[in-house]
């Protein structure tokens, strides 16, 4: 087995391990964690797929903001009480039916939908490079690209507008 | 890679490696020294010569503290704590370009541990990670000021990597990488980023500041408030590595910031010396020793800013936390986009008429 794919096997692992840990840990703050884990696997995996601008971005937004916020508002729960009487049998029986219902859909997707192939050998290995992924952003999905933005900016104002304090509202 | 590479490589990075340990370590006796100097004290004195066996002394003290882990506390997040702060501490330099590169045996090996065309993104991702070790510390302390701290750090460290970035951003227009040996290639010739980036260095320094923890910023471990922030419940060599973290991030943002906005290990003259060592000892030995002195410059710009860091931290008082949050969205993050503004204009309309004028 060449280095690449013994170390592709050894990510994958330790990918599916930390992701099953997430659902599995039993405390919040250990499933966030084993969730930072998670991302750090699949920057690997971007790397071995040559797209180191990706992994790094995936760092970067994922792992080092959106995961620190998660932390932030577990941290400001109170969880050392289990919280254990808010299970009813109704919650538990109704969350097996959703996730239930979800997996159908999900192995039925994967199912049907074809997998592109590719040529080793005409495969260009600097397409994941942040050069050509310049290139392709803002020659041919400029639009998307600029209409993406858009949308984010309208998020964060809405954010902003959430988040204000009404009129005469108290601070705390 | 061949063997020869290999070794040499890994010299370079042990050598790195160990440098980075060491000026971290000569920090604690730096900083003591220069509060000395500014409160018109000693400093320390009695270990050694000067006091320059401190450092050791210090770290001895740290290793022989009995290492306590509160009854309550989350055991293994209170280990990994101190761990996380100092892996992630340790992992930025990989992708700084210390130095040209060296000549042996018919190859070129550069002064690098990596050289990796998103350098500047990895380091910013990895300064993204730093507070983790922090957030998870002190929430696994089980200790309310512990908690406040991590809190803290954690706002913070998110409100400043936003300025951070957009200010690298206008280094990225000008330059057109995002590897950090090209950005400093490109300052070749005393044609440093500070010139053109007045405004983006000031932003990135207030802003490795507040990344740093480091005094006007050093709310997380705010002594008047919260008793010893995040790190109340360490001791011994647990509170030794959060310390020695502080340090070492110090020291690479220092070697980051001259990498950026100084020229890296570009001098004045260089191109003179390197000619005068080349034809002095021939073309291998010659080039070798003018990257050697381009290291040497590296390290000092960069000493310089840890000497700044001291500078500031026992110059000015600490801010409020709403001070320093209006500091960094409401003040920092316009300034930050507007410097993006101006650097955009430079480039499209100024720069072509300059280089008309010139040529």
């Amino acid at each position: 087995m060449s280095p690449t794919l013994s170390l592709f096997y050894f990510l994958s692992f330790l990918t599916v391990l930390s992701a099953l840990m997430v659902v599995f840990a039993r405390s919040p703050i250990h499933s966030v964690l084993y969730l930072i884990l998670t991302f750090f696997c699949l920057s690997g995996h971007y790397i071995l797929l040559n797209a180191q601008f990706l992994a790094a971005v995936n760092i970067i937004v994922y792992a080092g903001a959106i995961m620190v916020l998660f932390l932030f508002v577990i941290m400001f729960l109170n969880m050392k009480k289990e919280d254990e009487e808010s299970k009813t049998n109704l919650t538990k029986v109704a969350a097996v039916i959703v996730a239930g219902t979800l997996g159908v859909i999900l192995v039925g997707a994967f199912r049907k939908s074809q997998v592109g192939t590719y040529n080793p050998y005409a495969h260009d290995s600097q397409v994941g490079m942040v050069e050509s992924l310049g290139h392709m952003l803002f020659r041919e999905y400029l639009l998307p690209f600029e209409l993406i933005s858009i949308l984010f900016l309208v998020a964060m104002t809405g954010a902003i507008m959430l988040g204000k304090r009404e009129v005469g509202e108290r601070h705390f | 890679m061949e063997l020869t590479e290999f070794v040499i490589k890994s010299l370079v990075i042990l050598v790195i490696f160990g440098l980075t340990l060491l000026i971290a370590m000569y920090s604690t006796y730096g900083e003591r020294k220069v509060a000395g100097f500014i409160q018109d004290r000693l400093g320390p004195n009695r270990a050694g010569p000067f006091g320059i066996l401190q450092p050791l002394a210090d770290a001895g003290k740290m290793f022989f503290k009995e290492d306590f882990i509160p009854a309550q506390a989350n055991k293994w997040l209170f280990i990994a704590g101190p761990c996380l702060a100092m892996l992630t501490a340790l992992m930025t330099s990989a992708v700084i370009p210390f130095g040209d590169s060296i000549r042996y045996d018919g190859l070129e090996v550069a002064v690098q541990a990596v050289e990796a065309n998103i350098g500047i993104l990895y380091v910013f991702g990895i300064v993204s990670l730093g507070v983790y070790g922090v957030m998870v510390g002190g929430w696994a302390s089980n200790n309310k000021f512990s908690l406040l701290g991590a809190i803290r750090a954690a706002s913070q460290n998110i409100s400043y990597e936003i300025s951070m970035g957009l200010s690298i951003v206008a280094i990225l227009m000008m330059t057109g990488s995002l590897s950090i040996r090209e950005i400093i290639e490109q300052q070749h010739g005393g044609n440093w980023n500070i010139w053109y980036q007045p405004l983006g260095f000031i932003i990135f320094i207030t802003c490795a500041f507040a990344e740093c923890n480091r005094t006007p910023f050093d709310l997380p471990e705010c002594e008047t408030e919260l008793v010893g922030g995040y790190h109340t419940e360490y001791s011994s060599m647990k509170l030794g590595f959060y310390l020695f973290a502080e340090y070492i991030n110090m020291f690479i943002s220092s070697a980051v910031i001259s990498a950026l906005y100084f020229g890296g290990y570009n001098y004045p003259g260089m191109d003179w010396v390197y000619a005068q060592l080349t034809s002095a000892f021939g073309d291998v030995a010659g080039h070798n020793v003018a990257t050697l002195i381009g290291t040497a410059a590296f390290f000092a710009k960069a000493l310089f800013f840890v000497f700044f860091y001291m500078w500031v931290r026992w110059t000015l008082p600490r801010f409020r936390y709403d001070q320093l949050m209006n500091l960094g969205w409401k003040n920092l993050i316009p300034l930050a986009i507007l410097n993006i503004v101006i650097t955009g204009t430079g480039v499209l309309f100024l720069k072509p008429i300059i280089t008309a004028l010139l040529n």
